[in-house]
């Protein structure tokens, strides 16, 4: 249908009466990397929410990898089989290993057999540079590398999209250069990238754009080092001089 | 290499143990208000202690084979009644001949928890599937009779076999039950919803008695045909227990994070697969404590099947007690002891375990 | 503004389920259709009658203990409001008891003595591991009829007597002038109630602390002596008296009663004393160091801080407790106790037949009794939550 990894037009999202989303237009090319920012209560997490339907929208249209998120069934699982989210509390599932908890969804969404799915989840562990864990439960591990875990889980559905929402701020400082790194290194494989974060060294050097959200609106789009040598918006400037110090 | 030597650990110094006499002093004779309780909880344990030790055990008749045995006893148990009827107590009217099936039942029983409950055992998942699955089918034949075996009509089921025979199927046919009950309270569809709170509060909302009242007497008014008494009661049991079965999960369902939701939808997984391979796996093990506690409450429930007529563990010793071949002014008391002692293991090992599992739910929460 | 996409209306998830859940509707009411049917044609073939009707029809039957006026002329609806209120009676009766016990001995596993906290975790441990249904056998068959006949009654102070046909009390009578002496208690009352809020008004003002204790109880029982001495003692007893082979006068509480109480309090006690321990601790954990860094005495700490807090932990459980009592009362059948069960599920509808709408009758009572519970839970957790925020 196009080239474009995500298109939205017209998005509109409201939580009861309140307008969270308004009137949203972004499109993300193949292997683009875009990073979200703004205050907290921007809307920014909702919007990458909506992304994978986690969130529903009331008005506008959302295209991921030319389908578009319906009403229609089946609609939904198909673009989340294609969309990876990281979160900010990790969510891995207690109950299973690390390597269980990456092969769950390629057995069972993509129906691969086991032994297949093992070796993909081996591969991306692999990635994160935490193959050594695959047996532990999520339990067993620091804060930092269950964020790799849940980027190799992610990974293993081997997606054409990866959402992070948030992924650096439930952990504690010292952990947060590792989790960075593995970012890193997947932006360089190529992949397509929605990043929320306040880590703006990260913006800085792997974003190809940073969208600063506000109240619910996309209020400034623009290439890093004019985003933040020369924002536009007043409410760019206040934002950013509040954060960069 | 360091410059500064840590500090060495040494073990804290060692507070002296107290002696019998300090013990006594500062546990039962702080102060005179204290060691007035304490004068009135021994007085409390000789009334009460002491009568039960005399009437259970020194008093008591041993030996005998009918009434008259234990009439020269006036103050003691009569234990003949127990040992004499030991038979009826644990089969009920079952053919004797036949009573090595209920035997091997029975073991299968026993093992099957045990292998369960012990920590440490290997293959707890299949045993779990067979005790679950397979389980009550083969109890059922071996019980019931068919492939070979000779029919035992449930009519002359009773005792022990009866109350077991309730309180697992109530449990086992609860949990499926209780389970899509649960989830449907917790569903967005709005009929779904409502007929999973309907049925829930409705069963919890009466007392046991009137549904086996309403088992006996109402639903083979509604099934048209005559239905076996003991499938409608067990019916009964199995619908009653399943909503209780039903909040205990909900509550454990709730426990669960919302992350753990999202994350299973964010994969692409169905409703379906994420309840049954991420939130009803961890949904269980919370829940697990509260289903031992359940299955504590509906085993002494089935006592009140032996209301509508059947001859349970209580309900056989009482009409035994009333049997005038054995009256005497305490064979009831001695039935009722004995039943009391059966059951008080039974849910007190029970309540222990679940105890014990909260523990380790509480200490290791994930494995 | 981007203009929605169109799906075919079979392809949308909101048809999905709206199919599904009309298929749910559509398979309950075909169960009940057709239970129904079964149940009219099973009663057409046995002639059993149908409706309510039979409620205004003569019962024909005694009943040992009535609070309304019953006799034998009375109607099966007379008979359902007489099993009503002897379930109701035994409840009241029993919620007092079981909490008054079960209090005592939730405490009393806390105790820093240590026979004590022994002695209530047993109890505990014994009553709440056993059926109700054993226990009230128990009290009943091997307790109470096991008490010695009239002639050898056990008494105290020759006006109460314990017998094997029950417990015999000295019955209050009124006589003319005692509505005089309830109006000086009500008075006294009031003022002491007045009194004790003056009290507080005036600690919380200027901090002083002036004990009410003795002013309010001299309240509550001075006027109502003063107005009885002046009206001359308006009130005797009528006292229960050996006469024949039975006692007249005076109230018997029949032994079914006793042991239906008395089993129904002590079990329902064991859980609540867990309930209350449970509550205790719970909020002693940390509540305990903060208050005592204010330096609150251990009186003040449990009464301004940790009983308010383990209250409110309590209350939600412990109102659940009286409903399963409620509920467990309807044992009563097992031993002839004559309550909603007993009089209007048995009697009656080996009577009459009617099974269908007596069970549903009773069980609507039970029901209610249930859903007005739960409304009080949720109003009462709705007034904890907010006071919380």
């Amino acid at each position: 249908m196009s080239t474009s990894a995500v298109e939205i037009t017209g998005l509109n999202k409201w939580f009861k009466a309140f307008h969270v989303l308004k009137d949203i237009n972004l499109t993300v090319a193949r292997g683009e990397r875009v990073v979200i920012c703004g205050p907290s209560g921007s809307g920014k997490s909702t919007l990458i929410r909506c992304i994978n339907g986690l969130e529903r929208h009331q008005e506008g249209r959302l295209t991921v990898e030319g389908v578009e998120l319906s009403e229609e069934i089946g609609q939904i699982e198909a673009v989340r089989a294609n969309v990876g989210l990281v979160f900010q509390q990790f969510n891995l599932f207690p109950h299973l290993t690390v390597l269980e908890n990456c092969t769950l969804a390629p057995m069972w969404v993509k129906r691969l057999p086991k032994r297949e799915a093992e070796t993909l989840a081996m591969k991306y562990l692999e990635r994160v540079h935490i193959p050594e864990q695959a047996l532990k439960y999520p339990g067993q591990l620091s804060g930092g590398q269950q964020q790799r875990v849940a980027i190799a889980r992610a990974l293993t559905m081997e997606p054409r999209i990866m959402l992070f929402d948030e992924p650096t701020s439930a952990l504690d400082p010292e952990m947060i250069k590792e989790v960075l790194e593995t970012m890193v290194e997947l932006a360089e494989t190529g992949m397509t990238m929605l990043v929320v974060t306040h880590e703006m060294g990260f913006a800085r050097t792997v974003a190809n754009r940073v969208v600063f959200m506000d109240e619910g609106e996309i209020v400034e789009i623009a290439p890093p080092e004019e985003f933040f040598t020369k924002p536009k918006s007043p409410r760019t400037k206040e934002f950013l001089s509040q954060i960069l110090r | 290499m360091a410059n500064a030597p840590t500090k060495a650990s040494r073990p804290p110094p060692r507070a002296p143990l107290p002696g019998p006499i300090e013990w006594l002093r500062e546990n039962l004779f702080s102060s005179w208000g204290n060691a007035a309780l304490t004068v009135v909880a021994l007085l409390i344990l000789y009334w009460v202690v002491v009568p039960f030790v005399r009437w259970a055990f020194i008093d008591a008749a041993w030996t005998g084979t009918g009434r008259d045995d234990c009439l020269a006893f006036e103050n003691g148990a009569c234990w003949p009644f127990v040992s004499e009827r030991i038979g009826q107590i644990i089969y009920g009217f079952y053919d004797v001949t036949e009573r090595w099936r209920v035997d091997l039942t029975l073991i299968g029983l026993a093992l099957g928890l045990l292998w369960l409950t012990m920590p440490g055992m290997p293959g707890k998942r299949p045993v779990g599937a067979v005790m679950v699955l397979a389980y009550p089918l083969i109890a059922f034949v071996l019980l019931a009779g068919g492939f070979g075996l000779e029919e035992v009509p449930t009519t002359r089921w009773g005792g022990l076999l009866m109350t077991l025979v309730v309180a697992f199927t109530g449990i086992v046919a609860s949990l499926p039950l209780g389970i899509l009950l649960a989830l449907g309270r917790r569903s967005e569809l709005p009929v779904v919803k409502g007929l999973s709170v309907a049925f829930i509060e409705l069963w919890r909302g009466v007392p046991l008695v009137t549904v086996l009242f309403m088992a006996a007497n109402m639903l083979p008014l509604f099934v048209g045909l005559s239905v076996n008494k003991l499938l409608a009661a067990l019916i009964a049991v199995a619908l009653f227990s399943s909503a209780y079965m039903a909040e205990v999960i909900r509550g454990g369902l709730q426990a669960i994070p919302k992350g753990q939701y999202e994350a299973a939808a964010a994969m692409g997984l169905s409703y379906w697969r994420s309840m049954a391979f991420v939130i009803l796996p961890q949904a269980l093990r919370l829940s697990l404590p509260n289903i031992v506690g359940n299955f504590i409450g509906l085993l002494k429930d089935t006592s009140l099947i032996s209301i509508i007529g059947f001859f349970d563990l209580l309900g056989i010793v009482q009409a035994g007690a009333t049997d005038p071949e054995w009256a005497t002014p305490n064979t009831a008391l001695t039935g009722y002891a004995f039943v009391g002692a059966v059951f008080w293991a039974m849910c007190f090992g029970m309540s222990r375990y679940a105890t014990h599992l909260e523990g380790v739910l509480g200490a290791g929460g994930r494995r | 503004m981007a203009t929605p996409l169109r799906i075919a209306w079979w392809r949308r998830r909101r048809t999905r389920d709206l199919l599904f859940q009309a298929a749910l509707i559509a398979g309950v009411l075909l169960l009940f259709g057709i239970m129904a049917n079964n149940a009219i044609q099973t009663v057409e073939r046995q002639h059993i009658a149908t409706g309510f009707g039979f409620l205004d029809h003569t019962a024909g039957f005694d009943v040992v203990q009535t609070l309304v006026r019953y006799d034998e002329t009375s109607t099966y609806g007379r008979v359902l409001l007489v099993g009503i209120l002897n379930t109701l009676l035994v409840a009241a009766i029993g919620i007092v008891l079981a909490t008054l016990l079960g209090f005592l001995v939730g405490i009393g596993q806390l105790s820093s003595n240590w026979l004590v906290a022994r002695l209530a975790r047993s109890f505990v441990e014994i009553v709440r591991n056993l059926p109700l249904l054993l226990q009230i056998f128990f009290w009943y068959f091997a307790v109470l009829r096991a008490l010695p006949g009239p002639r050898e009654s056990w008494g105290v102070a020759d006006a109460v007597f314990l017998n094997n046909r029950g417990l015999y009390l000295p019955a209050p009578v009124a006589e003319s002038g005692f509505g005089f002496v309830m109006l000086a208690f009500a008075a006294g009352a009031i003022a002491s109630i007045f009194m004790f809020l003056r009290a507080k008004a005036v600690r919380e003002r200027t901090g002083r602390v002036s004990p009410v204790a003795p002013g309010t109880t001299a309240l509550l029982v001075v006027p109502a002596l003063l107005a009885s001495a002046a009206a001359g003692f308006p009130m005797s007893f009528s006292v229960p008296a050996l006469s024949g082979f039975n006692f007249q006068g005076g109230i018997v509480v029949l032994p079914e009663m006793m042991a239906l109480v008395v089993a129904l309090a002590t079990y329902t006690a064991s859980y609540i004393a867990e309930i209350v321990r449970a509550g205790i601790e719970g909020v002693a954990r940390g509540q305990t160091e903060a208050a005592q860094a204010l330096g609150l005495n251990r009186g003040q700490m449990l009464r301004l801080v940790i009983v308010p807090q383990a209250m409110r932990q309590i209350i939600p459980p412990l109102t659940s407790q009286y409903l399963n009592l409620t509920k467990n009362s309807s044992l009563a059948v097992a031993i002839a106790y004559p309550d909603l069960v007993s009089v209007f599920a048995g009697t009656t509808l080996s009577q009459t037949g009617q099974a269908i709408e007596i069970i549903a009758i009773t069980m609507a009572v039970y029901l209610t009794l249930s859903l007005l519970t739960s409304a009080f839970m949720n109003w009462y957790n709705a007034r904890v939550a907010l006071t919380e925020r």
